[in-house]
């Protein structure tokens, strides 16, 4: 059975569709409206209010819990400054990515982990004789997205005490709305403008009815994973047994990626000192890695034209698909595979996610990938383009 | 062309949307192009505008469907801005407070318009498809230079022939339906699947739009199909609204026109085209400066471009007598409104997404029947026709936060009166609409900040459209295609050499296609070569 999140009492009466997806046993809505149009647009255009309460939340507490943050994730988090957050994977003993989340520097003392599945084990098994706790604080947090272009407008209204403006790219800071005392980090999975709020899900119902009572005159509309999925993809963000398989849960070798496979190799600081995997990771640096993500764009005037042959117009458009297909060469030989596509509306363009052979990495490499046309598979030429397809300036400002 | 300093290979007169396309196009095949507008900001018909401080106006067009998917991938327009965002419903109210909603949400516009005519109800799924049909069969004309059929030059027999092929694919079902679409009444057309009042009514409103017609004149079916020609990411029928009104659209098509090196020069009318020795050879502005060049184009409307711009006696009288009787006449308004809040409509009051879409006040034919009897005798419509958007509520960005702007585009007001003038009378037609509005909407006189109507006397002063024609020319059979503008001038070239014709007045007609735009770029490219 799966469990309603704190908002549910809320998204419930919204959810006109009655369309919920499974995150991590947690019922979330798919769309709210008969379609997700809206709601992507208002993420781009407007705002949009996602409930992420489902995330895994992790505390680390104690005089070594940056040496052991460090120990676990990939970057060098001796770098990350009180109040500042950091996206990093962390790897199994091959380098091998078992999860990947954000990470905040709440006190000298004092970490937060998100993520995607459940790591408590994990963390305190990588911690053993260091002192420092680890606390699951997963049902402790509720969180909303607060995402697009006048998230800063409506939380300059519903925010006291506090300038957004100061709350900068990847960085937090605390503060009340209407009494409600929260965390807000200036986060998101969709590559725009954003903020995510954390607060204790007993104010659930209130903190989401201040904020759509704030927001309509800014054009907030809740907005479900359907359209989230879009904009994460134009945003270049990775998802989870989607585009890489965590190293828990992959049954062969081959499934298992490392940080330099899924093109995180920013993310990777071999210098740091001693953390899970670095071995590993120092030697792959070395000889290379096999795999590389990258951005395609797939060729829309001749999808157009595979399709006119069936009579047919493009029947693609819509939403994002997470069915992988093989990605070949320019000789036809299959170098790896998409494993996101969607239509972007924003950038009208057919766009994916791929996993190839590095040597294909080059930015405008000629490739291309499977489509299906009236039940046949066909190649349809795609070009190698830098990711995030989409990065608005505003998303940084 | 040579390389030269300070004068030009093109002039593009005007800057609406279809001169900026052309100058974009141009401009990307390597041209020194230069847009001369009249106005203080481009866009022409396509523009936006904050005439009430934090209240922008989508002054004249208001919504897009038919800009070519070829011209926004050419010129890259979503790198320059270019945002559709997606008008998903049409509501129509009725006076006894009931009302017609159809959105996306397939099921729930069937159980609607089941609740006047289950037989309606099924038969919108048939329609819906038999447009679509229609939409694909009419697209390969938007692509194509219009042969004329009488020159017998082999590039029109070839482009005759290729036009044969291409309807000789059509099956036999879509061929006659195309027939009857190009002749009959748009009322006509929709009654031969629908039986319910508001739906018929709403469904040939796309008919009259932009022309002296009413829903029962012969040739709007046509109209109609042109309303149902668009697509957006591929999908056939689909109408959306630009961020930032269709002002946005034209300033995408402006910054990717300066990216490929054009320039664009506002608040410079151009009075004359110098012609010399039946060659095209600059234009005069009106301060009496001249700009040389190889190539002018000429984005203005059939009747400015050949009987303003230029001499006509470098004209054939042919054409100087078909473009006199091209018709023009202007047969609609806009009322834009600022509104301190929320507009509710009495029959589905509170706000919600059915105020983000297209609101059509269309309650049934004999309504749009009358509202053009009115305007066949030179008086506004009494209950006019009236296509409502809320931009606001799609874009918030264009009215403060909490407050609306509200769009509506009314008909019929035709450009010549009977009585009085529109200077006398625009006041008159802003009340009528708004006392429409108010049986609808009940909160919206409180809510009006500030008003503007929009005659069609307005709009040829404003916009340089003769006569307030929105589509530069009505789009009946006898003016389109290889009879638009006039028979033998219909490939964007005219008779003075180096003169070209770019605007709405000339295939594939109005709207915010681009089309027109781009063959004409294509057909100045090949002249070149």
């Amino acid at each position: 059975m799966l469990l309603p999140t704190p908002f549910h009492p809320k998204t419930s009466l919204l959810n006109e569709n009655n369309e919920w997806r499974n995150w991590s046993g947690f019922m979330v809505a798919g769309t709210y409206e008969p379609t997700h149009e809206r709601e992507y647009y208002a993420i781009r255009n407007a705002a949009a209010l996602i409930d992420v309460s489902p995330l895994y939340k992790y505390d680390l507490l104690g005089q070594d819990a940056e040496r052991l943050v460090n120990k676990i994730v990939t970057r060098n988090v001796k770098k990350c400054d009180l109040g500042q957050i950091m996206y990093s994977p962390w790897c199994d003993e091959n380098g091998h990515m078992i999860d990947d989340g954000t990470i905040w520097r709440l006190a000298e003392n004092h970490f937060r982990i998100t993520a995607a599945d459940p790591n408590l084990r994990w963390f305190e098994d990588c911690g053993f004789g260091l002192d420092c706790l680890v606390a699951d604080v997963s049902n402790e947090l509720a969180a909303l997205a607060l995402q697009g272009p006048n998230s800063r407008p409506i939380l300059r209204e519903v925010t006291t005490g506090i300038e957004l403006e100061n709350i900068g790219y990847y960085r937090l800071a605390s503060t009340t709305i209407a009494g409600i005392p929260l965390t807000i980090t200036r986060t998101g999975f969709t590559g725009d403008l954003g903020f995510e709020l954390w607060f204790s899900p007993e104010y659930a119902e209130r903190m989401w009815d201040v904020l759509m009572e704030v927001g309509y005159r800014y054009g907030l509309l809740p907005a479900g994973m359907v359209a989230l999925d879009i904009a994460r993809i134009e945003a270049g963000l990775l998802l989870i047994e989607v585009d890489y398989i965590s190293s828990t849960r992959a049954l062969i070798d081959s499934r298992k990626s490392t940080p330099f496979d899924a093109g995180l190799a920013w993310t990777v600081a071999l210098d740091k000192g001693s953390f899970v995997g670095r071995k590993a990771l120092r030697a792959e640096a070395a000889r290379g890695n096999r795999w590389a993500l990258v951005g395609l764009e797939i060729d829309w005037p001749v999808l157009e034209s595979l399709f006119a042959v069936q009579d047919l117009p493009p029947l693609v458009a819509g939403r994002a698909s997470r069915e992988a297909v093989p990605v070949y060469n320019e000789n036809g030989r299959q170098i790896g595979q998409a494993t996101s596509r969607t239509f972007s509306p924003i950038l009208k363009k057919y766009i994916a996610l791929a996993t190839v052979e590095s040597e294909f990495a080059q930015e405008g490499f000629p490739l291309s990938i499977e489509v299906t046309v009236e039940f046949t598979r066909q190649q349809c030429p795609a070009r190698v383009i830098s990711i995030p397809f989409y990065d608005p300036v505003h998303k940084r400002k | 062309m040579g390389d030269r300093q300070n004068n030009y290979d093109v002039i593009v007169i005007g800057g609406g949307h279809n001169g900026l396309v052309n100058a974009a196009y141009l401009a990307r095949a390597g041209k020194k192009v230069i847009v001369l507008e009249q106005r203080h900001l481009i866009g022409g018909a396509s523009v936006t505008e904050e005439i009430y401080p934090g209240f922008n106006y989508t002054v004249m067009s208001y919504v897009v469907s038919l800009l070519r998917p070829e011209i926004i991938r050419d010129l890259d327009l979503p790198k320059h801005g270019l945002r559709i965002l997606p008008l998903e419903s049409t509501l129509t109210p009725l006076p006894n407070g009931d009302f017609l909603y159809r959105d996306s949400d397939h099921y729930r516009t069937f159980r609607d318009i089941a609740r006047f005519s289950p037989r309606d109800a099924e038969a919108y799924e048939e329609y819906s498809q038999a447009m679509f049909f229609m939409a694909k069969a009419v697209k390969y004309l938007l692509g194509i230079i219009p042969p004329d059929p009488a020159t017998f030059q082999p590039r029109d027999l070839g482009g005759l022939l290729g036009l044969a092929r291409h309807l000789l694919g059509l099956n036999e079902r879509d061929r006659y339906m195309l027939a009857k679409l190009m002749t009959m009444s748009s009322a006509d057309f929709v009654e031969q699947w629908f039986e319910s009042e508001p739906l018929k009514a709403t469904l040939a409103a796309s008919g009259i739009i932009g022309t002296y017609l009413g829903v029962r004149s012969p040739g709007t079916a046509y109209v109609l199909l042109h309303h149902y020609m668009g697509e957006i990411d591929g999908q056939f029928r689909a109408w959306g609204f630009a961020k930032g009104g269709t002002g946005g659209i034209a300033n995408a098509i402006g910054n990717a026109a300066r990216a490929f090196g054009a320039e664009i020069h506002t608040s410079a009318r151009v009075s004359q085209v110098i012609v010399n020795k039946g060659q095209a050879t600059g234009v005069t502005l009106e301060g009496g400066d001249e700009i040389d060049a190889d190539v002018i184009v000429s984005s203005l409307d059939p009747k400015r471009t050949f009987l303003e711009l230029v001499d006509k006696t470098f004209l054939p009288e042919d054409l100087v007598n078909g473009i006199r009787k091209f018709s023009v006449r202007g047969s609609s308004a806009k009322v834009n409104l600022a509104l301190d809040g929320v507009p509710e409509l009495a029959c589905q009051p509170g706000f919600g997404r059915h105020l983000a879409g297209a609101i059509s006040i269309s309650p049934d034919l004999d309504y749009l029947e009358m509202a053009y009897d009115d305007a066949k005798y030179g008086d506004f419509s009494r209950r006019p026709y009236i296509d409502i958007i809320i931009p606001s509520m799609i874009d918030p960005d264009m009215a403060p936060p909490g407050k609306h702007v509200m769009s509506c585009f009314v008909q019929y007001a035709p450009y010549q009166l009977r009585e009085g003038t529109w200077d006398k009378k625009r006041d008159a037609l802003g009340d009528i609409v708004i006392d429409t509005l108010a049986q609808y909407f009940p909160n919206i006189k409180d809510l009006i900040l500030h008003r503007q109507v929009v005659t069609p006397l307005d709009t040829e002063h404003l916009i340089g459209l003769s006569q307030g024609n929105i589509f530069q020319g009505e789009l009946s059979l006898s003016q389109l295609f290889f009879l638009r503008p006039a028979a033998g001038y219909a490939q964007y070239r005219t008779p003075i050499k180096g003169y070209y014709q770019c605007g709405s007045g000339t295939h594939p007609g109005g709207g915010i296609t681009g089309a027109p735009g781009r063959l004409a770029a294509l057909e100045i490219l090949r002249d070149e070569k």
